[in-house]
This record gives structure tokens, sequence and C-alpha cells, in this order.
């Protein structure tokens, strides 16, 4: 293994899975590789971030958040279902259909990308199985009536830590099962290749309208890029259209109960060699956070080689400093932020920089009892 | 003659239940090193991995066991587990220790055909595999090639897959190393199908309940079974 290899991120991504996936793997990235430089696809695809999604977002400039420098939100969360995911889930709905699988498995934390699935699988007519732990199901339930309604079938999974990390295992072990006819819709840019490339080209729209928004509204980049990092697939994304900007610091912002970035190891979990919480052993780690969505001992590939090259920056915040920022910005903007990126709000709120530029990734709809109930 | 291979997991019990395995007639074992998210493994492999972790059955405690196992038994053992494992405590270190220690060869359920390639391991395929990989997987593996006849997680199924045919033909036509069938082979019945059709059988979630639930003689009794039913298609054969 080699930084040359495909499908590595320096030493971190491969595929680290059993060798009845392989041969899916190789067909997925065939798919992949034709359809994303076919100009139907991309229109197709445009077409519907436009008509379907409701892209571009809108880059939004607070106004009473920050005093002294100006905080920039990418607006993720007024996109259809209220978070980034349907980004992706729209982009391997088309693959599939490609590929010809009428099935979809899909792994859901926090329910945002469980949703996002349903909904593209309602759109094109697939049936979607969604796998979300038993102790997520509990504290998202409302969730969990969206994917009903939407058609899918919501399995719930009742080992383990009863969270994303089982139904990740959980759907994988489907798409085993049924990799004829099943395309697994991964949810963030994590698993093995070319799961980490495909959702980051996915999500990579944020970035690009973003950096045009930016330079629209203040003539120049910003001087941070803020977003917060679960599996990191809306931070890939929106680090996406600056990574070669090299004035512009890039910062992740991760739970600090599941810091796998800014406490991980080099590990394998779920298909790809990334940092991860685990012990001495390797034994997988429990995360902890008040975020289902960051509440995930693992991370994409590229974020750990991001991390290594110094290109970005992982810091943590923590359960209380997102509460605090959740309710700051209710009140001072009247946005209602998901748990998730208000944590990248945090962190982006103290720093010094005069222009800062963050990625809202979801609405906080999802997080209302558990906020109301601290 | 055909080959029985006994999946067992590491644990206090594991060097006994071994020598019962053996007495049986199992022909070599794989010990499971086990794993905190076991992604190749359905059902029982994984509640008997999590029972494993829970009493502390990490990697040095299971070296261990493969040591007093090795004491115990003369057949091959193969210490059977997840790549996390040795990338924590290193490919190259823990080849060394696990040698030391009386393994013949591994199997790592999710380290592909390209990774660590200074490994040597007894390689997997799968029905999806294409023939040109079940060459390579035959060039590189370690012994014997490594039948995975479902796709599908480990554990019992009602019958044995009728993927398996196919399988067992596109390899032998590509390759003459010997070729063990596992994945929802439980029965005697489902023993002597495989056994047919593929050089020996492995055989993992079932014997993992059965030495759970009915300990030594009923783990030597079961693996009796087995053999027999393998052996007796020998002899009908032969007649």
């Amino acid at each position: 293994m080699t930084s040359v290899d495909p499908g590595y991120f320096g030493p971190y991504g491969g595929r680290y899975v059993p060798e009845t996936l392989v041969p899916a793997l190789d067909e997925l990235e065939r798919g992949w590789r034709e359809i994303k430089d076919d100009p139907g696809f991309a229109l197709e695809l445009e077409g519907l971030q436009r008509d379907y999604v409701g892209r571009p977002t809108p880059l939004y400039r607070t106004e009473r958040l920050a005093e002294e420098k100006s905080v920039y939100l990418k607006r993720e969360d007024l996109c259809h279902t209220g978070a980034h995911k349907i980004n992706n889930a729209l982009g391997q709905a088309l693959i599939a259909r490609r590929l010809g699988k009428q099935r979809i498995v899909a792994e859901t934390g926090a329910g945002q990308h469980g949703v996002a699935a349903a909904t593209v699988c309602a759109r094109f007519g697939l049936d979607c199985v969604v796998y979300m732990g038993s102790e997520d199901m509990a504290r998202q339930a409302p969730n969990v009536e969206r994917m009903r309604l939407l058609g899918a079938e919501v399995s719930p999974v009742e080992f383990g830590t009863r969270t994303l990390k089982e139904a990740t295992s959980e759907a994988i072990r489907d798409w085993i099962t049924n990799v004829e006819t099943t395309h697994y819709m991964i949810g963030s840019c994590v698993g093995p290749h070319p799961y980490p490339e495909l959702v980051g080209e996915l999500q990579a729209v944020i970035g690009r309208e973003a950096r045009e928004q930016i330079l629209a509204a203040e003539g120049r980049l910003p001087d941070a890029v803020v977003a917060c990092v679960g599996g990191g697939s809306n931070a890939i994304g929106l680090f996406a259209g600056f990574v070669d900007d090299s004035g512009v610091r890039l910062i992740g912002v991760e739970a600090a109960g599941a810091a796998s970035l800014g406490t991980g190891r080099a590990g394998v979990l779920h298909g790809a060699r990334s940092s991860l919480l685990a012990d001495d052993d390797g034994q997988i780690a429990d995360a902890h956070s008040i975020s289902a969505g960051l509440d995930y001992p693992g991370v994409g590939p590229e974020h750990a080689f991001l991390r290594d090259s110094g290109r970005a920056e992982y810091v943590p915040a923590t359960d209380e400093e997102a509460l605090t920022v959740f309710h700051l910005l209710a009140e001072r903007e009247g946005i209602i932020p998901a748990l998730e990126p208000a944590h990248a709000l945090a962190r982006a709120l103290e720093l010094d920089a005069e222009l800062v530029l963050v990625g809202l990734s979801g609405r906080g709809d999802k997080d209302l009892a558990t906020v109301l109930s601290r | 003659m055909k080959r029985v291979s006994i999946y067992l997991m590491a644990g206090k019990k594991t060097p006994e239940l071994a020598a019962a395995a053996v007495a049986g007639g199992a022909d070599l074992l794989e010990i499971g090193f086990p794993f905190s998210d076991p992604l190749a493994d359905g059902p029982v492999i994984r509640l008997a991995g999590e029972r494993a972790l829970a009493e502390g059955m990490r990697t040095q405690a299971c070296l261990e066991c493969l040591a007093k196992t090795r004491a115990k038994v003369d057949v091959p053992l193969i210490p059977m587990t997840y790549a996390s494992i040795l990338e924590a405590y290193g490919y190259e270190r823990f080849r060394e220790d696990a040698v030391a220690a009386g393994a013949t060869s591994f199997i790592v359920a999710d380290l592909p055909l390209e990774a660590a390639r200074d490994l040597p391991r007894v390689q997997l395929v799968a029905p999806t595999t294409p023939d040109e990989r079940i060459r390579l997987a035959a060039e590189r593996t370690d012994g014997w090639l490594y039948l995975v006849s479902l796709t599908g997680t480990t554990g019992a199924r009602d019958s044995v897959s009728g993927q398996l045919r196919g399988l067992v033909e596109r390899s032998r036509s590509v390759t003459d190393v010997p070729l063990l069938a596992g994945f929802g082979i439980s029965t005697p019945e489902q023993a002597a199908a495989a056994a047919e059709l593929a050089d020996g059988i492995v055989v993992g979630s079932r014997a993992v309940e059965v030495a759970e639930s009915e300990g030594y003689a009923g783990l030597e009794r079961y693996v009796r079974a087995l053999r027999a039913a393998v052996d007796d298609l020998a002899a009908s054969r032969a007649g």
C-alpha cells in the first residue's frame, strides 16, 4: 500500500471489506466513473438539485450573532429534508438506477440521512430499508415516523451501542447478503473505496456554491471555513471549495466525546483505514455526543489525510458549548440549527478572524426534544 | 480425504474444546480473535465475540490461548480475525507472535487480496468473485482457498447454498489448491453435500453454539458426526 494506490488518501482509505463486496465496489466504481463524466447525468442532477432540493442554498451573513467579525452561514438547513444529506442521497439514487439496483439499504444515526434516503427512494420508486440503532430510534422518533411515511422500512438494530456504529455494520451485512439486487447508500464520506470519494464529490456542490457566493458578497475569500465533522461529509463538501486556496484556514469541529481525529488512532472500521476511537487492541470504542449525527467513532479517510498534511485543523466542542450556541443562533438570528453545526458555530465565534464562513449543515427541529430536556 | 475445519472463538475453554474437536476428527482449527465490529459475521459469532471480549479476550490473551491450544493439539491452527486487530498490534509483529504461539496461517475476513501482501494467509473467495480474481486469490493463498459458499454473513442456513456448486466449478477451472467451503454449513447432511463438491468444509457458528451449550463431549460428538458424514461420502464413492 502506497499513497499512489487508487482509493487512498495518503495511508488512509482503501477497501477493508469481506471479499463478497469487492466486486460490487468495483462495479460501483465503474458505474460512478461512467456516470460522472456523462453530461446527461450532470444535467439531470443539476435539475433535481435546483427544482427538488432547492439549490443553490443561500449564503447568509449573520446580523446579530457576532460583533467583531463577519460570520456567514451556508444554509444547507434549507435543503429539502432539512440537511445536506439529500445532496448525496440524490446522486446515489441516480447511480443506483444506472446500475440497475432496485433496492436501497442505508444506515442512519440522527435520522437525517435515513430521511434523505427514504425521500429519494420515494422519488425514484426504489425499495428502501434503513438500519437504525434502537437507542437512536427512541431519541429521534419523529424522523422514524418520517421515514415510514415516505415508504421506507426502518429496521431496528438492537445490539452493541444501538447507535450509528451498529446500524452501519448491519447495513453492510444486509448489502453482503443482497449484493446482487441492492445498492448501499452510505450516508457519509466513510466506508470502502469508492464511497469516500463519491460522497465527497456529491457534497462538493456545497463548497463550489459557497466560494462563488462569498466572492460575490465580499469580493474576497474568507479567512476561515468551519464545519462540523462526524463522518465528515458536509465538511468535506464545504472544504472542497477552498482546499486549493492556501490562504483559507479549514477548520473541522468534532464533538468532544467523539473526536476521531483529535484523540483517535489509525485503525480499520466499516471498510476503510482512518483515524478512529479505538483502544490499544484495535477494538472500537464508543463515542458520546448529544448530537446523534456526530456520535460515531470513525471519520472519513480524507479528513485524516487533511489533518496529517496540516491543510485542515480539527478541534473539539463540548455538548454544553453546542447547546449554548443552539440557543444563541435561535435568539439572535431566528435560525434553529441542528446540534451538529452548533458545534462548528461554537468554535467559529471565538476564532481570531475577520471573515468566517460556517457550514450550517442542517436544521434543528429534530433536536428540540433533546434540547428541551436539558 | 475430505477435510473438516472447525472454528472456535478464543476463550478460557478453547484449548480443551480444541482437543475435543480434534478427538472428534477435525483436521484443522480456526481460532477466532474477537473484534468489536465483525462485518462478515452473523449473530452467533458476533455474540460469541462480544462474550469473549467481555471476558477479556484481547489480542494478548488470544495469543496465549493459541499457545495453550497448540500445547493440546497437533493440527494446523489458524487465527481468524479482522484487520483492525492487526493494525493495532502491527502486522509483522502479529505474524511473528502468532507463529511463535503455534499459528499455521491466518484468515483476516476484511483484508482484501491487494492489502498486506507480506502476511501469508488463507484467501477467501465468494460467489461474486470473478474467475480472474479467484485465480489471483489461489496464487496468493496459503495452502487452501476458503470458499464463501453464499452471499451473506456467517451462520446456519436451512440448506447448502445453491451458489456453492458454481463457485467450486469456477475455482477448479483456475486452480489446483484445495477448496474448503464454509458459511451456512451446520448439519452433517449439509457437510456431506458441501464436501461432495469441495475438498472439505468449514463449520463455525454451529460449532460455537454446540461448544457453548453442550461442552467438550457435545462438541466432540458433533464433530464426529460431521466427520462421519464427510467420510461416508468418500467411502461410498470408493465403493
